[in-house]
């Protein structure tokens, strides 16, 4: 579904991303994870079409979408959850969800699509007036799922849904997000918590510094010696 | 009570010139909102506005409506314009480049207008008989009353429009994260476009209007309101539209007090004196939060 060859990313002089290649199957959850810094979040933001790769491919479906403009993305399937959740501070839940749908025009199914993150994630309903600013951290990063989800996204790009969140809901969150991947949504997923994220995961790749330096079946990363050390903790 | 009168009388003026600010106002924050930019060449819009309509009721003999509707809609464009040519371009240059080009479009337009319109004053057709009405001790305008009711009428249309409407929800959300606003699928130069063009056609209904009560129009007309409406938005908030609103009334009545009771010459200080003050003591204007810097 999503054939990511070879791109390279610069900030300015900086090269943050150096000739990744990452493959995601429709149906999937696919997660990248890495330490600080390793450039998991440029990853994703040059899908989205934030960034533009210097050099390499990216193919959706069938389509080089490298370079082409971020809101141009959206309308191909694509949708992420930004690291931070980004939610519209000033706004309510409600108008939040609304701008999730901003590039949709059919109503009817909007409301439905409306009806199901409310049934997702029934906090938001209880908060659907209230201003997302106001929100606890748990309830922006639903909100910045849900939002994400009313664009009828194909692909899901999630980066680091669980941070700083209580562990309690970090399991709530991840659940949530095993769920929507079984309803159909295909799952990029980034993450420091690897061992949550390999838990869920059927593949990953590990990022350190820019490049991959594992990939593989998610069980088996998880098992491995070297992941084990690095990222688990033993 | 000679004084009471005296002062709601300076109300009734100061209210009227204020929502002329209050309509300027506007546009300098909604362009501020979206893009960090103070869009030095909005007075001059406003100017482009007052001719526009000058055009079209003296030579196309429109009444006043459809002129001004004309006119909104000819300085949306240009607004619009300006956008794509001089500033698009500078999207990700530093700010002081796009604030330079800001003032070398707003010397073009004053100076293309002297070029173009003559640096004389035109006399504004009389589109709207004036009736003075003398209620007790107070005497009103019928232009005023009409300068207020449009003001506040376009201002309701603006607030509907930004709460209600998804272009407007989506020129909030740019205006509040861009990078977010565009993995919503918002196409940002589009909104930001409109933005331009919404800002300058309240700008150029404020020009229609200030021609009409005053009667005179000229190429350089646009400077001093500019400035005044740009301290009216400081006043309330820059980027915060109830804040410009609120900052245009506010900053007329003070004008008109200052003028009825101390002398019209001070007029002009007053408003620089309250400029100095907001940002000594409370630079994020009345309506303005704590600072939120981006980073
Ligand atoms: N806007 C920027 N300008 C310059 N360098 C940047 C910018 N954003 C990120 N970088 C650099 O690119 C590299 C990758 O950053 P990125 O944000 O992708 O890391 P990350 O893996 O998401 O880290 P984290 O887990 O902390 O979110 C880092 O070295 C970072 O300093
Ligand atoms: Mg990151």
């Amino acid at each position: 579904m999503l054939n990511i060859e070879n791109i390279n990313v610069y900030y300015g002089a900086i090269h943050a991303i150096k000739d990744i290649s990452i493959n995601v199957t429709e149906g999937e959850i696919v997660t990248l994870i890495g330490a600080n810094g390793a450039g998991k979040s440029t990853t994703l933001r040059t899908i989205s079409g934030l960034l533009k790769p210097k050099s390499g491919k990216i193919d959706f479906e069938g389509q080089n979408i490298a370079g082409i403009p971020a809101q141009a993305i959206v309308k191909q399937g694509i949708s992420q959850v930004p690291e931070g959740r980004r939610v519209f501070a000033n706004m309510t839940v409600l108008e939040n969800l609304e701008l999730g749908a901003y590039i949709r025009k059919d109503k009817a199914g909007i409301k439905e699509d409306l009806n199901s993150v409310f049934e997702r994630f029934p906090r938001l309903l209880e908060r659907k007036v209230q201003l997302a600013g106001t929100l606890s951290g748990g309830e922006q990063q639903m909100l910045a799922m849900g939002r994400a989800l009313m664009s009828r996204p194909r692909l899901l790009l999630l980066d680091e849904p669980s941070m700083g969140l209580a562990p309690l809901l970090v399991k709530e969150i991840f659940s949530i997000v095993k769920e929507i991947n079984q309803t159909g949504t295909t799952v990029l997923l980034v993450e420091q918590n690897a061992n949550m994220a390999l838990s869920i995961a059927h593949k990953a790749y590990v990022l350190e510094t820019g490049r991959i330096t594992l990939s593989g079946d998610a069980k088996k990363l998880a098992a491995s010696e070297e992941v084990r050390k690095a990222y688990l903790g033993g | 009570m000679e004084f009471l009168e005296q002062l709601i009388q300076q109300l009734i003026n100061g209210i009227s010139l204020g929502s002329i600010y209050a309509l300027i106002a506007l546009g300098y924050t909604m362009v501020y909102g979206i893009i960090k930019l103070i869009n030095f060449a909005h007075g001059d819009i406003y100017m482009i506005g007052a001719y526009a309509g000058f055009f079209a009721t003296a030579n196309l003999g429109l009444p006043f409506v459809p002129a001004l509707i004309v006119s909104m809609v000819v300085a949306g464009l240009i607004g619009m314009l300006i956008e794509r040519m001089a500033y698009r371009p500078l999207r990700h240059a530093p700010k002081i480049a796009v604030l330079i080009t800001a003032i070398g479009i707003s010397l073009l337009l004053e100076y293309g207008g002297m070029l173009l319109f003559t640096p004389q004053p035109r006399t504004f057709p009389n589109v709207l008989e004036s009736v003075t009405y003398h209620m007790g001790p107070f005497v009103v305008n019928s232009q005023q009353i009409i300068i207020l009711v449009v003001s506040v009428i376009l201002m309701v249309i603006l607030t509907y429009v930004v709460q209600k409407t998804i272009i407007g929800k989506a020129m909030r959300a740019v205006s509040f994260d861009t990078d977010a606003a565009q993995l919503m699928g918002i196409d940002v130069d589009r909104i930001i476009s409109a933005t331009f063009g919404i800002g300058s056609a309240l700008a150029a209904a404020a020009g229609v209007l200030v021609g009409i009560y005053y009667n005179s129009i000229d190429p350089l007309m646009g400077i001093m309101p500019g400035l005044k409406a740009f301290v009216a938005a400081v006043l309330g908030g820059i980027g915060i539209i109830p804040g410009a609103m609120a900052g245009g009334v506010i900053l007329g009545v003070i004008e008109a007090l200052v003028s009825g009771f101390i002398s019209s010459t001070f007029r002009d200080a007053a408003a620089f004196a309250i400029l100095i003050i907001i940002l000594l003591f409370k630079p994020s204007g009345l309506f303005g939060k704590n600072v939120r810097e981006k980073v």
